[in-house]
């Protein structure tokens, strides 16, 4: 089947399978951050942003994007490139493996939380993305300061 | 996936037709059907095109198109306001964002899944369903019946001064529910549900006077799961959960018994 869309920005047309899911799409598209984690919807690694909100891409057929904007971490490199310095700077990239699909869900909740949310709703929002180095107390850290910049202060209520 | 037709619908009726043969399968969020790739699927039946992912607020109603994410629900203020928050409580668990995003309110309901945490704070809040050929009807009943190869359009929410608290236990964050609670409390009636068992949820109703005084909270409590199935799974055992039946239902009717006092 055919299907149009937009892909960071881009318009695009491809012929694919009926049941061909996101993530591989995606792949086979040259977006090499979207990566298989679980393939169970458990996991957060293969987050992408349909219409602008965080989704599992491993959960996502291919054909439901007919018509749609995808935005995949290739087409937010300056926003990411700014976030992962505050990553590097407090240690909390760590393996990195979870990096690609945590760094979408954060872009994503910056944009959608107030500007004074509080540590539980951090929390609250990111728990869909697991880090098997287990840095969650880092990406806390990294947190506070990379909202801070952007005018968000964390509440710890 | 192994799917060999996939088709947009252009209208219900359409979709309804699709929905006639055994091998055809409708697409929600396609969150749970993502679990199942072996699964051969003749005609996939994609209702996103349909204008179903909107929610309509009336004088007496709020109406949820089937489509409707999860996370449309959880951040929608009248559903907040009309549940006292029970509505994010009950969904917060649900793995993620992400995932909340993409997993549909019609997909929830219409499978009439066993550990469902909407069907459980649905069943108390008296909402009722509506079915393309099928029409309305309540969904204590649909959750019975099911809807066969109908197409769930929209879930129906009726407007009424109430008490709503929903808990849940869960092994480990985001995971699934090992048991679910749903209290709600109205002038002359109270609803209790649980679900999660690992079975479907089901409610029970009582007057509204009833579990007010701790004594009489646990005495409803435990006439609510001394009369609903319990079982054992790999998460927890029967004898387990209705004994944590009783303890959550118990906290939950003093709750909304205290915030209505």
């Amino acid at each position: 089947m055919k299907i149009e869309y937009w892909l960071n920005g881009r318009k695009e047309q491809a012929e694919i399978d009926a049941g061909l899911m996101l993530l591989d799409f995606l792949r086979d598209h040259g977006c090499y951050s979207v990566k298989c984690g679980c393939e169970t919807t458990a996991c957060g690694l293969c987050t992408v942003w349909l219409n602008e909100k965080p989704v599992l891409s491993c959960a996502v057929l291919a054909a439901r994007i007919d018509g749609q904007h995808v935005t995949t971490l290739e087409g937010l490199q300056d926003e990411a490139k700014e976030f992962a310095q505050y990553m590097a700077s407090e240690g909390s990239d760590q393996c990195g493996y979870c990096n690609p699909g945590f760094v979408m869900n954060v872009l994503s909740m910056v944009r959608e939380l107030s500007d004074t949310p509080t540590e539980a709703e951090i929390k609250e929002y990111l728990a869909g993305n697991l880090c098997r180095c287990t840095g969650y107390v880092s990406h806390m850290r990294v947190l506070r300061r990379y909202l801070a910049a952007k005018g968000k202060e964390v509440q710890d209520a | 996936m192994n799917i060999a037709q996939y088709v947009k619908a252009k209208s219900l009726e359409e979709a309804w037709e699709l929905n006639q043969k055994k091998t055809a399968v409708v697409f929600g969020g396609g969150c749970w059907l993502r679990l199942s790739p072996q699964r051969r699927i003749q005609t996939a039946i994609d209702l996103s095109g349909l204008g179903l992912d909107t929610m309509t607020e009336t004088d007496t109603a709020i109406h949820l198109g089937a489509m409707v994410t999860l996370r449309q629900l959880e951040t929608a203020p009248a559903l907040l306001t009309a549940t006292d928050g029970a509505i994010k409580e009950a969904l917060r668990h649900i793995v993620g964002v992400q995932f909340r995003n993409l997993a549909t309110v019609g997909g929830s309901i219409f499978g009439r899944f066993g550990f469902s945490d909407v069907l459980t704070l649905f069943l108390t809040l008296e909402a009722e369903v509506e079915l393309h050929r099928g029409g309305r009807m309540p969904l204590a009943e649909f959750a019975k019946q099911g809807g066969g190869n109908d197409i769930l359009t929209q879930i129906i929410i009726p407007k009424k001064k109430r008490r709503t608290a929903y808990t849940s236990l869960r092994l480990n964050a985001t995971d699934f529910p090992i048991l679910a609670c749903s209290v709600v409390r109205t002038a002359d009636t109270l609803l209790c549900a649980v679900g999660a068992r690992p079975a479907r949820a089901e409610v029970r109703a009582f007057e509204g006077t009833r579990g007010l005084t701790e004594a009489d909270a646990t005495a409803v409590a435990t006439e609510v799961a001394a009369s609903m199935n319990f079982e054992d799974n790999t998460r927890g055992s029967a004898a387990y959960r209705r004994d944590m039946a009783v303890e959550l239902c118990r906290r939950l009717l003093l709750q909304t018994g205290k915030e209505e006092a």
